[in-house]
Order: C-alpha cells, then sequence, then structure tokens
C-alpha cells in the first residue's frame, strides 16, 4: 500500500503535466510540420495514459490482482481490434467511394 | 402533455393487427385474474418478483423466454402463411404490417428468446456448478432481469400501442432514419435494445466475476465444467460486444431525436458506419448465444453417455479461440458494401478459421460418444440432433465466408436458412436440452420423457422442412423478407416450408404437454437424492431443488467431475459434523422499481412524453442513490437452521432408498 | 470472537470482488469511448461545407480544461490518502476542491458548446459536428455523473464516517475518476490537438 503514497499522485501529476505541455506548447508555436507534430502528440498520450494507469489508477504488475490485469490487457487487444479495424474498414471504403 | 402520443395509436385501422393487440392485452388479463384467484400476489411479489436468488432469477428469465418464444414464433407461422399464399397475390398482410413482423420476430428471437434463455440458465446453473452460495452480485443480477423485462415489455406494448419498426431486427439506416422511417416504430426498437442492453452488460460483469473469484476451494480453471468454460467467454464477450451495440443504437437514437448526421444520406453522414458498428457486436453476439448452448452439449453428451468429456482441454481452449475471434470477422456480414480485396481477403479467411475451433468441438462430442453407453434421454436426443443438423448449417457458412459468394447469396433465402440452421438446431436445441437436463434441479421433479422426445422429433423435422427449402430458393434467387412475388416456381418451396413451420408447431404443443404432465405427475417423477441422472458435476451434489444456499458446507474440488469423484470416493451425501451461520442477500423491490422505471422511461422516449422522462430518470437516480447508501443488505441464516433444512434432506432421502 | 476472523476475510473478498467488477464496467466504458473515437475519426472530414475544427476549437480552452481535470484527478488522489488515515475533515476537503475544479471542468465546456450552437455550429450542422458534440459530451456527461458521484460520498463520509463500505465506494468512485482522465487525455490527442494543426 505504501507504493500508492503522496510521491505516486505527485509524480504522476509532473509527468502527466510535462507530457501534456509538450504537445500543446508543439501545436501552439507549430513548431513542427503537421505530418511530425501528429507522431508527437500520439506518442505523448500513449505516454500519458500508461503514466495515469500506473499513477493513478495503481496499475502495477506485482500488486494488481491478476484478473484484473487479465482485464485490462483483453481490452487493449480488443480495442486495437475494433478501433483499428473499423478505421481499416471506414478508410478503405471512403477510398473506393472517391475513385 | 402526452407527447406523439394519441387515440390514433390504438390499431382499430386493422382486424389482424386489432387482433394482435387483443391477444396481448387478454394473455396479461387472465394472467392477473389467475394470480388474483390463487391469492398469489403477495408471494409472488416477496418470493419471486423482489428475489436476489440466482436461482429463482434464473427460472424468471427462462419464463420470460419461453412467453417470447411463443410470441415470436406467432411471427414466423403469420410470415410462412403470407408467403405461401402470395404468389402473385397480397395474400392477407398488407407490406406495412409483414415488415413490422418479420422485424419483431428477429428482435424478439435474438434479445427476449435467446439471450433470457441463456442467462437464465447461466444463473440456475453455473453457481452451483462452481459451488458457491449465490453469484458475485446478487442485487445487480435482479436489476438485470428488470432491465431485459423492460425491453420485452416495450416490444410487447408496441402491439397495443403504436406500430413496430419496419425496419428488420438489424435496423439499417437510411431507412431506419426519421427521413423514412416517421414512426415511432423504430424508437421502440431502439430503446427496448438499449434498455435490454444494459441488463446484459451487467449480467455479463456479474458473471465473470462471479467465475473468476467465487469458484469453491480447490476448483482451478481447468477444473470448472465446460458449461461455466462457455459461461465465462460468453459473459465476457457480453461486457465487451455490447457496448458497440450501445453506440450503434445511441447513434442512431441520436439523428432521430436531435437530428444528428451519423448515418444520413446528406450533411456529412456515413451510413456505412452503423452496419460496422452494429455487427462489431452482432457477430460475437452469435457466439454469445451459441457458446453456452455448446456448454449445455457437452454436458449432456457426458453425463449420457457415461464418459469423460473428450478432449476436455482441446474443447476449452477451442471455447476461448472462438471467443477471441469472434471479435475479428464481422465484415463478413457486409461484403456487398464493396470494401477492397485485401479487406474482404482478411474477414472472409478469419471467417473460416472460426469454423476450425467449432469443428473441434464436434469431435469432441462424437468421440465422447463413441463406445459410450447412450441413454437417449430427450436432453441427448436434442444433442445428437444438434450435431446432425448443425454441421450442415457449419458448411453453408463456410460457403458464404466467401466474398465471391457471399455477392450471389447475400439477402437471399439462403442466409437467412443458414443463420436459423446455426441457431435453431445450435441455439435452441441447446438450450432446450439444458431445459430438459436441468429441470429437475430447478423444481425437484422430472419432465416427462416421452413427450420430450416427441417434441425434438418434431422440432428436428419441422426445422429440416422449413428451412431445407430455403436453401435452394436462395439459390434460385428468391431475396429475403418478400411481402408478394410472382415466380410460380417459388411457391412449391414456400409450401414445404410452411409445413414445416406447421411441424415445428406440432413441436411446441409437445413442450406444452410435457409441461403439463410432468406438473401432473410430479409426485411420480420427484428427485428426492437430487442426482436423477447418475450426474458428474457439482450441481447435482446438492438437493432438487437447492436450499436458498445452495451447499450447507462450501465442497472441496478435487477433481474435473467433482461429484463423480465424491460418489467414487464414497463421501457423496455425508452429514457434516456441525453448520455455521450462512450470510444470505436480502430480496429487494428496487430491482423491480428500477425496471419499471426503466420501461416507462423508454416508452416516454419513444412517444416524446418528456416530462415523463424526466420525472422517471430522476427516480431511477433517488432509487439508485438510496440503494448504494444501504450497508444492510444481508441476513443471516443461524446453523439451527440450516441443520433443520440439511436433516429434513437427509430423511427425505432415507425414506425412499 | 472466533467466528469473526473468517467473516472478516470473507467481507475483504467481496470488495476485491467489487474491484474487479467495477474494473469489467470502467472496460466496457472504454468500448464505447473507444467507438465513439474511431467513429470521430472516420467523420473528421465530413464537415458538409460548415466550419471545421481549425476554426471551431480553442487551444486555450482545452489546455485549461486539461489543467482542471488534472489537478481533479491529484486533488482526489489526495482525498484517496486521507482515506487511508482516517482523517474524515481532511476527506471532505479534498472532495470538496476535486468536486469544484470538475464543476470548472464542466462549465467550460457547456460554455464552448453553447459558443459553437449560438455560431451556427450545432450538432445538427454537419457529421463531423455530430461526431464532436457525441464524443466530447459523452465525456462531459460522465464527469457531470462523476461530480454527482462526488456529492453522495461527500455525504456518505460525513453522515457515516469513513466505514468499510464508504471507503470501498470511494475507491471505486476514485477508479471512475482517475478513468475518465484517460478518455479526456484521448479527446484532446484525437480531438483539439490534431484539429488545431
Amino acid at each position: 500500500m505504501e507504493r500508492h503514497g503522496l510521491r505516486s499522485y505527485l509524480v504522476g501529476f509532473a509527468l502527466a503535466v510535462i507530457l501534456t505541455a509538450i504537445p500543446f506548447a508543439l501545436v501552439a508555436m507549430h513548431a513542427l510540420p503537421p505530418s511530425r507534430l501528429v507522431i508527437v502528440i500520439a506518442v505523448a498520450a500513449i505516454l500519458q495514459v500508461l503514466v495515469h494507469l500506473r499513477f493513478f489508477l495503481h496499475l502495477d504488475l506485482t500488486t494488481t490482482p491478476r484478473e484484473n490485469l487479465l482485464a485490462v490487457a483483453f481490452t487493449a487487444i480488443l480495442l486495437f481490434i475494433m478501433v483499428g479495424g473499423s478505421l481499416w474498414i471506414m478508410v478503405d471504403l471512403h477510398s473506393r467511394m472517391s475513385l | 402533455m402526452f407527447g406523439k402520443l394519441t387515440i390514433e395509436a390504438l390499431p382499430l385501422y386493422s382486424a389482424v393487427a386489432l387482433t394482435g393487440a387483443l391477444v396481448t392485452v387478454g394473455g396479461v388479463l387472465v394472467v392477473a385474474v389467475a394470480i388474483t384467484w390463487l391469492g398469489a400476489w403477495r408471494s409472488l411479489w416477496t418470493e419471486w418478483l423482489t428475489s436476489v436468488d440466482h436461482k429463482r432469477i434464473g427460472i424468471m428469465y427462462i419464463v420470460l423466454a419461453l412467453v417470447m418464444l411463443m410470441r415470436g414464433f406467432v411471427d414466423a407461422i403469420m410470415m410462412r402463411a403470407q408467403q405461401s399464399m402470395s404468389l402473385n397475390s397480397d395474400g392477407y398482410l398488407p407490406p406495412e404490417h409483414f415488415d413490422q413482423i418479420f422485424s419483431s420476430h428477429g428482435t424478439i428471437m435474438i434479445f427476449f428468446m435467446a439471450m433470457p434463455f441463456l442467462t437464465g440458465l447461466i444463473n440456475i446453473i453455473m453457481p452451483l456448478q462452481i459451488g458457491t452460495r449465490d453469484v458475485a452480485f446478487p442485487f445487480l443480477n435482479s436489476v438485470s432481469l428488470w432491465l431485459t423485462s423492460a425491453g420485452a415489455g416495450l416490444i410487447m406494448v408496441s402491439l397495443v400501442i403504436g406500430k413496430f419498426s419496419t425496419a428488420g431486427w438489424t435496423g439499417y439506416p437510411p431507412f431506419s432514419g426519421i427521413e423514412y422511417s416517421p414512426g415511432v416504430g423504430v424508437d421502440y426498437w431502439i430503446w427496448a435494445l438499449l434498455i435490454s442492453g444494459v441488463g446484459s452488460t451487467l449480467s455479463g460483469i456479474n458473471f465473470v466475476v462471479t467465475i473468476l473469484k467465487r469458484r469453491a476451494p480447490g476448483m482451478g480453471l481447468m477444473r470448472m465444467t465446460p458449461f461455466t468454460w462457455t459461461a465465462l467467454c460468453a459473459s465476457l464477450l457480453m461486457v465487451f460486444a455490447f457496448p458497440a451495440l450501445t453506440v450503434a443504437c445511441v447513434l442512431l437514437a441520436l439523428d432521430r431525436l436531435l437530428g444528428m448526421h451519423f448515418f444520413t444520406n446528406a450533411h456529412g453522414g456515413n451510413m456505412m458506419n452503423y452496419p460496422n458498428l452494429f455487427w462489431i457486436w452482432g457477430h460475437p453476439e452469435v457466439y454469445i448465444l451459441i457458446l453456452p448452448a455448446f456448454g449445455v452439449f457437452s454436458e449432456v453428451v457426458a453425463t449420457f453417455s457415461k464418459k469423460r468429456l473428450f478432449g476436455y482441454e482441446s474443447l476449452v481452449y477451442a471455447t476461448a479461440a472462438i471467443a477471441l475471434l469472434s471479435f475479428t470477422v464481422w465484415l463478413h456480414h457486409f461484403f456487398t458494401m464493396g470494401s477492397s480485396a485485401n479487406v474482404n481477403a482478411f474477414f472472409g479467411v478469419a471467417t473460416m478459421v472460426i469454423a476450425v475451433p467449432t469443428g473441434v468441438k464436434v469431435f469432441n462430442w462424437l468421440l465422447t460418444m463413441y463406445r459410450g453407453r447412450i441413454d437417449f434421454h430427450p436432453a441427448m436426443l436434442w444433442t445428437v440432433g444438434f450435431v446432425a443438423t448443425f454441421v450442415i448449417g457449419g458448411m453453408t457458412g463456410v460457403l458464404l465466408a466467401m466474398p465471391p459468394g457471399d455477392f450471389l447469396l447475400h439477402n437471399t433465402t439462403f442466409l437467412v436458412a443458414h443463420f436459423h440452421n446455426m441457431i435453431i438446431p445450435g441455439v435452441l436445441f441447446g438450450y432446450l436440452a439444458g431445459y430438459m437436463y436441468w429441470f429437475p434441479k430447478a423444481f425437484g421433479f422430472a419432465l416427462d420423457r416421452k413427450w420430450g422426445a416427441r417434441s425434438f422429433w418434431c422440432w428436428v423435422i419441422g426445422f429440416l422442412l422449413a428451412f431445407m427449402p430455403l436453401y435452394a430458393l436462395g439459390f434460385k434467387g428468391m431475396p429475403r423478407r418478400m411481402e408478394h412475388y410472382d415466380d410460380p416456381s417459388w411457391q412449391p418451396y414456400l409450401l414445404v416450408a410452411s409445413l414445416g413451420a406447421f411441424v415445428v408447431l406440432l413441436g411446441i404443443g409437445c413442450l406444452v404437454m410435457q409441461l403439463y404432465v410432468s406438473i401432473r405427475d410430479r409426485k411420480a417423477t420427484a428427485d428426492v437424492t437430487g442426482d436423477p441422472w447418475d450426474g458428474r458435476t457439482l450441481e447435482w451434489a446438492t438437493s432438487s431443488p437447492p436450499p436458498v444456499y445452495n451447499f450447507a458446507v462450501l465442497p472441496e474440488i478435487r477433481d474435473r467431475e467433482p461429484f463423480l469423484d465424491m460418489k467414487e470416493r464414497g463421501v457423496a451425501y455425508q452429514r457434516p459434523a456441525a453448520y455455521q451461520d450462512i450470510e444470505l442477500p436480502r430480496n429487494s423491490f428496487v430491482g423491480v422499481a428500477l425496471g419499471g422505471l426503466a420501461f416507462a422511461l423508454g416508452f416516454a422516449v419513444v412517444w416524446h412524453i418528456w416530462w415523463l422522462v424526466v420525472v422517471c430518470g430522476l427516480g431511477m437516480w433517488v432509487v439508485l442513490i438510496a440503494r448504494s447508501s444501504d450497508d444492510d443488505t444481508e441476513y443471516r441464516l443461524s446453523a439451527a437452521e440450516v441443520a433443520r433444512i440439511e436433516d429434513a434432506r437427509y430423511r427425505a432421502m432415507g425414506s425412499r432408498t | 470472537m472466533s467466528v469473526m476472523a473468517p467473516e472478516r476475510e470473507t467481507s475483504s473478498d467481496a470488495y476485491q470482488q467489487r474491484a474487479l467488477g467495477f474494473w469489467l464496467y470502467l472496460m466496457s466504458d472504454a468500448v464505447i469511448f473507444a467507438l465513439l473515437f474511431a467513429t470521430y475519426a472516420t467523420m473528421v472530414a465530413n464537415t458538409d461545407g460548415g466550419p471545421s475544427g481549425k476554426s471551431l476549437f480553442s487551444l486555450s480552452n482545452a489546455a485549461l480544461e486539461t489543467v482542471l481535470l488534472l489537478a481533479s484527478s491529484t486533488t482526489f488522489g489526495f482525498a484517496s490518502l486521507s482515506s487511508r488515515t482516517g482523517n474524515r475533515s481532511a476527506v471532505l476537503g479534498w472532495l470538496l476542491i476535486t468536486f469544484l475544479l470538475g464543476l470548472g471542468f464542466v462549465g467550460l465546456e457547456i460554455r464552448e458548446f453553447l459558443g459553437m450552437i449560438r455560431a451556427g455550429a450545432g450538432p445538427d450542422r454537419s457529421g463531423f459536428l455530430s461526431a464532436f458534440f457525441t464524443l466530447v459530451g459523452t465525456h462531459g456527461f460522465h464527469v457531470s455523473m462523476g461530480l454527482t458521484w462526488i456529492l453522495i460520498m461527500s455525504g456518505q463520509v460525513f453522515l457515516k464516517g469513513l466505514s468499510v463500505p464508504v471507503t470501498s465506494r470511494l475507491f471505486r468512485l476514485g477508479l471512475f475518476w482517475h478513468f475518465l482522465d484517460i478518455a479526456w487525455v484521448g479527446i484532446f490527442s484525437i480531438v483539439y490537438l490534431p484539429g488545431l494543426l
């Protein structure tokens, strides 16, 4: 229990602020070409989701019950299938509609 | 005051519709009068409607399923009658009414027959099989039941007030959009699905937690019964697939209510996203329905072949593989959308792959029977009939998995024959096998074998007569859902199909007779041991019907077939030295209240009665908040009381044997 | 007394079951959000000749909303910590701060929505705007539910104290609140930032 103490929330908050500030600042300054910025935004978002899971929701490979971890892992796979599949299907359809 | 609701909503415009409404209202009145005559309102309320006991909730689910099976079957026979007479003629149903009937038939059979049936079976049996006293969240279980019933109620009300959807059970836009379906039918459909869908999601969560966290000591995952495994996988699918249906229906409702443009023709709508979302739910749904049926077959085949199930591990892995793969095939429901070859090839191949684990299971069942001492109990008849007919449906499914084949057969009666071939022998035969197999566990007396066998033969012959001609008609190019047609060569096939529907009707009659005869003879077929079939799994270890706490002492599990193991070690039926107090959940009226409010909320949205929407929404909040602040939801059954119940059972057993 | 020991054991089991059940609920909610995100992504270009994100979104507003929500997640964390030490008034104080931060977030979002509707960019204007309002509105609806729940839990903490059932409910409320932060990370990374590129 001790490991989810005050430090956990403060570290989480600091990391989340940094990972938010970077993409917002870059977008505000138009510091990079859009195609590159999208990648930065995506990477920062994925990192920030992991930060939230670790420091706020306290997901931990050693202390969290195995069932809860499996539920999250299974969800990750399904979200990938559903979102990836939907985008693949709809983008493919779009490109064929605009031929 | 009453939104769009006026006196015109009553079905006074057509004799057929009026008859339907009168039968519905009359049925409700007859039931109400019968309850009053029996003076049973109080006990109905305190012992059943407010019950949070998983066994009673399960029974209520199955009662709902059987009632809705009748309603859905009436729809079916009406369609068959229409098509057998509507060659170059209007038949007896106007097109709009015919469309309502095929829409409600599909909606009812999937959501309000099959879903409650499987949820009921899992509810009654799974906690007994894993050796626990109740599901993880008994109160939530009651909420799920009443939300499902609220959805069913909305469908039934649409018979009397207003009309039902004409957009088919899948409700594709743009036809189901406000522009082409301005009436209330599609709204009835949306809100019935949304409300019961929440119930299904909650049931799924409840079952997953129960199975993962509440197994008796010693029951590892690989010692769970096949039925519990399939229940676990189906429940996971419920948790993760039903949100997709919720999204599809909510977006459609937003289009209809707030003029949004998700699926409209104009203003940047994208109607093909609807089939995409709908089938992300829809394909896993097929496996939600059929996996528990596979579980029933696996139990029945082992018990009545007097053999251990052949290849338990392969069956478990096949089930898990199906559960995951079921999320990777959804595009095959809309190949004709016109995706590029890569997309079609991926989903076509994935569809063929998913047939492999299903094939594995067929061999599990066949090889369990091989050299077994088979008792052709009705439950076993359903199982054998399933294997023989289901394989046909599997093969036609693989045909449809090929996009070029699908382009030809899409939306023909071939497709109708295919999915009925999966869902009648696969799903329904499985549930009926479970009904006949576990009936004595739920009620303490067995169902009549003779009428069960008669029902089986009527169903299987009726099914073959009703749907084999539809395969042929599909090859001849007959589209599904035709109100009338002008090709005389189709009519003979449709007449045979109608004959088939009539034979199925006889099968349903046999089911009713079976119930009547069995209740009449219940003294003779009473099950005092709790183990009528020389069972192998844990549910047979307790009495029939089980006491409210299921097991006086939670059993210690040593084997995959725990009860057979206990009988072989000679420790079955041993009276423990002492009993302990047992904590049990208190009954609660909150489930019924939430269901009633959800029903009124759905009705109010359908008819745009906004003040009632607000009242019901707030009412649900207040009830939920009150309930969530209640810390006193359990009562304690004293050890002495437990001892009294258990001793009575031992005395009954002793006097009989 | 000997009866008490196993009793406590079973009640901790019950709270573990509730935690798993709540995780499963959150995961099924995650599917809802994921599909709304996918729908948004496929409709973002369907502006029907109307306004697009570039002219509608405000970077500073989104940044402010993010700060409020992030801060509220942290203050909720402090409430959880205080509940562990049994400090009831601290729990109530942090819950109040969390509530106000969340209320500020919802206020900003309502202001943004009303501004867009007044400018003729309501949800019925185009497929893009339907998807935008539904996705962001679903998140806002969740936050509002969370706010109501915070009020209810504050009442329970105030009236019942930090009893075991109350603390367990507080824990699940925390999961819900932190989960909404994750959904918001998705929203600013998929809706606002790319929309303003």
